[in-house]
């Protein structure tokens, strides 16, 4: 019907992976900043896949000019609209940054990420590495920092490696390297002995590497321990003892679905020695 | 998909923790695993939980023939199943040296070691004998499959009735779950399997190993056994060398355990029977809790009203006419009706008329009284025009009812009540 509709519309946007802008001109008695903030209330809600937000060129342009909304994993655009794909808390940061913050344990291999992977077979000139997605990265032997023909790295089967994606897309067969654009190691590498390997999910691996984590901050107020975190859920622990670090290991795997409160009431209870 | 390799810092991790005697997920030497047994709405159907893995047993019979060298027994079949949603190394329909251990080892432990009575399995020797099938799907890898297997077939056992049966003289009647209360299967005694893990040549032991200690074990030891201390089943695979006293060692540990997990089912038996008899909530879905992170939402939506009655007579207007009832039949040519838009069906309009009365004063008759066969006073009409290829009536006169078993009697009750529904619809 073309008759007036006073009717709010939410707005979910939907991104592929890659960054999209979209120009938002105002709806015939909607004015922009009205349909932003509608969106902007929706920050902190949960929004599930099969949200819509629908914007429709309205028949006169008013003089407001259009702004860019930037919009991250989780929200994808089908040409005027824009679709939730994936199940979470919509969040927003400044200046016009909004995503999904969902919450998953399969991982899917995405360019640019640090992962911890599994040395599963040595061929030529590549090894084969699992990262838990659907395929296996390759790793070349020349991607170690030092590396020569004449020189290889000591890599074993079943050594854990700290690298990064350089090619990772649903089309081609992922790629690592452990070296930096300026051929340092930067941290990359093989590594793990005498530690434990362990799973989590996504979300809490993204909270833990988030710049002003609560996580690792109460982790650290514990005792001394090694940690590795991997972007494909894969976390590496290595304490003292066997004892602490199955500790430490325990209390990731448990703090995935809690407050900070009882967090923070688990965390104090360990350190007192009572569990 | 490929399963997660295991990495050496997780083996050798692993090796060392247990050469100090600590667990992933901080149990003893000794303990288990946190087991839940629950039922679902039908009998037979029942879900074990130990730990994270995670197995659903379903019991199910039919009637057959039995075998020619043991005519008077009944026939019990075992199947696992491994879905692949279970671990990823799963795959559909192909046989892993897995799926063939499994299978045999719950053959072992539950046909042989002849829990279940199967000769009261039997209904006519041999002719027909119940054949009790047991299905087991498991839904989620966390290791020792074995044993929930054997605590799901069990349970699912114990907690399985079969419909009853009835003979009289030479004729067999298999009453539904309706006419009378199933009976349940019986069964001797329960065996239970426990898994016991092997580290360093056997030096080091574990009991219930989850999946990731599975991996680094040299060998594992399964015993079966009941709670009255008889063993069922020993079966050890690895290749490792136990010593006498370690396998005496074993099953005393074994025992301690049976009894305590017999104890388990029997409670959750219990509990399922209190639920069923006292009509509270039983099933699979009440034994998952709620939790709820989205209750159904939707904004404020502001719906315009001012001019909905003009809107509202503006449709009505221009709707289309309804179309038009006929209260009498149309015939238009011998031999012809005319069907539908409304108007009333003419085919064979005054025999169904005679027809739906007689039918009307049986089905009192029958509702009363309870019946032997009897073919002689059944009239048979040929020249009805149901659906039915011979519709039964029966005689109406003598007093005594006869009708045959009750599932010919409610074959004609409701074909009587189809033509009821028949002659209102085309009424209308």
């Amino acid at each position: 019907m073309g008759a007036l509709q006073q009717i709010y519309f939410r707005f979910c946007f939907f991104f592929l992976d890659f960054l999209c802008h979209i120009y938002c001109f105002p709806y015939q008695k909607c004015t922009f900043t009205d349909m932003l903030s509608c969106f902007k209330d929706k920050v902190g809600d949960v929004l599930l896949p099969g949200d819509v937000f629908s914007f429709q060129m309205p028949e006169s342009i008013t003089d407001s000019k259009p702004e860019k909304v930037v919009c991250g994993p989780g929200l994808r655009r089908n040409g005027d609209e824009v679709l939730v794909c994936k199940s979470g808390i919509l969040r927003h940061k400044q200046p016009n940054l909004y995503w999904i913050d969902s919450q998953q344990r399969r991982y899917v291999p995405g360019k640019g990420e640090s992962v911890i992977g599994i040395i599963t077979a040595k061929s030529g000139d590549i090894f084969k590495v699992d990262v838990g997605g659907s395929e296996q990265a390759s790793l070349s032997y020349l991607a170690f920092e030092g590396a020569t023909k004449r020189n290889r790295p000591n890599v074993q089967v079943g050594d854990l490696v700290y690298s990064q994606f350089i090619i990772a897309n649903k089309d081609m067969e992922p790629e690592l390297v452990c070296i930096d654009s300026c051929g340092r190691a930067n941290g990359m590498g093989v590594f793990g002995a005498g530690g434990l390997l362990f799973k989590v999910s996504l979300g809490l691996v993204r909270r833990l590497l988030a710049p002003q984590s609560e996580i690792a901050k109460d982790l650290e107020k514990m005792f001394p321990f090694e940690i590795v975190v991997g972007m494909n859920g894969r976390v590496w622990v290595k304490s003292k003892t066997i004892q602490q670090t199955l500790i430490v290991a325990n209390l990731l795997e448990s703090c995935e679905n809690m407050t900070a409160q009882q967090r923070q009431t688990l965390f104090r209870r360990v350190a007192d020695g009572s569990i | 998909m490929r399963d997660t390799p295991l990495s050496n810092c997780e083996r050798d991790f692993l090796l060392k923790a247990i050469q100090e005697t600590k667990r992933l997920d901080g149990r003893q030497t000794y303990d288990y695993r946190s087991i839940k047994i629950s039922f679902g709405t039908d009998y037979g159907c029942c879900f074990v939980d130990l730990g994270k893995t995670r197995i659903m047993a379903q019991v199910s019979c039919e009637l057959i023939t039995p075998k020619e060298n043991r005519p008077n027994e009944g026939l019990i079949f075992f199947n696992i199943e491994l879905s692949p949603m279970a671990s990823p190394a799963f795959e559909m329909g192909r046989q892993s040296e897995l799926l063939v251990k499994l299978n045999r080892q719950l053959e072992r432990c539950l046909r042989n070691s002849k829990c279940i009575d199967t000769e009261s399995l039997c209904v006519v020797s041999g002719e027909k004998v119940w054949q009790i099938r047991v299905d087991v799907h498991l839904l989620n890898h966390d290791g020792n499959l074995m044993d929930a297997a054997s605590i799901a077939a069990i349970a699912g056992l114990c907690h399985f009735r079969r419909p009853d049966v009835g003979i009289q003289g030479e004729e067999v009647t298999v009453y539904s779950t309706e006419e009378r209360d199933p009976i349940p299967l019986s069964i001797y005694h329960m065996p239970i399997c426990v898994s016991f893990s092997f580290f360093q040549q056997g030096t080091y032991l574990l009991v219930d190993p989850c999946e990731r200690e599975e991996r680094v074990m040299d060998g594992l030891l399964m015993i079966a056994m009941n709670k009255h201390r008889e063993i069922c089943s020993i079966q050890s695979s690895g290749g490792i060398m136990l010593l006498k006293d370690q396998v005496l060692r074993c099953s005393k540990i074994a025992s301690v355990k049976v009894s305590e997990i017999t104890e388990l089912i029997n409670k959750a038996l219990e509990n399922d029977k209190k639920a069923r008899k006292t009509g509270g909530k039983f099933g699979f879905a009440e034994s998952l809790p709620q939790e709820r992170i989205t209750a159904l939402k939707t904004d404020v939506s502001h719906v315009e009203m001012s001019d909905v009655k003009e809107k509202a007579n503006e449709i009505v207007q221009r709707a289309e006419v309804p179309p038009q009832t006929v209260p009498s039949p149309v015939l238009t040519a011998p031999g012809t009706g005319q069907v539908g838009e409304g108007l009333e069906n003419s085919w064979g309009l005054e025999e169904e008329e005679e027809e739906e009365d007689e039918t009307v004063e049986l089905k009192m008759e029958l509702e009363e009284g309870h019946e032997e066969k009897g073919k002689g006073d059944v009239v048979v009409i040929s020249d009805s025009d149901s659906e039915e290829e011979d519709v039964v009536i029966l005689n109406q006169v003598t007093t005594k009812e006869k009708a045959s078993s009750s599932n010919q009697q409610g074959a004609v009750a409701s074909k009587q009540q189809q033509k009821k529904k028949k002659k209102k619809k085309r009424g209308q």
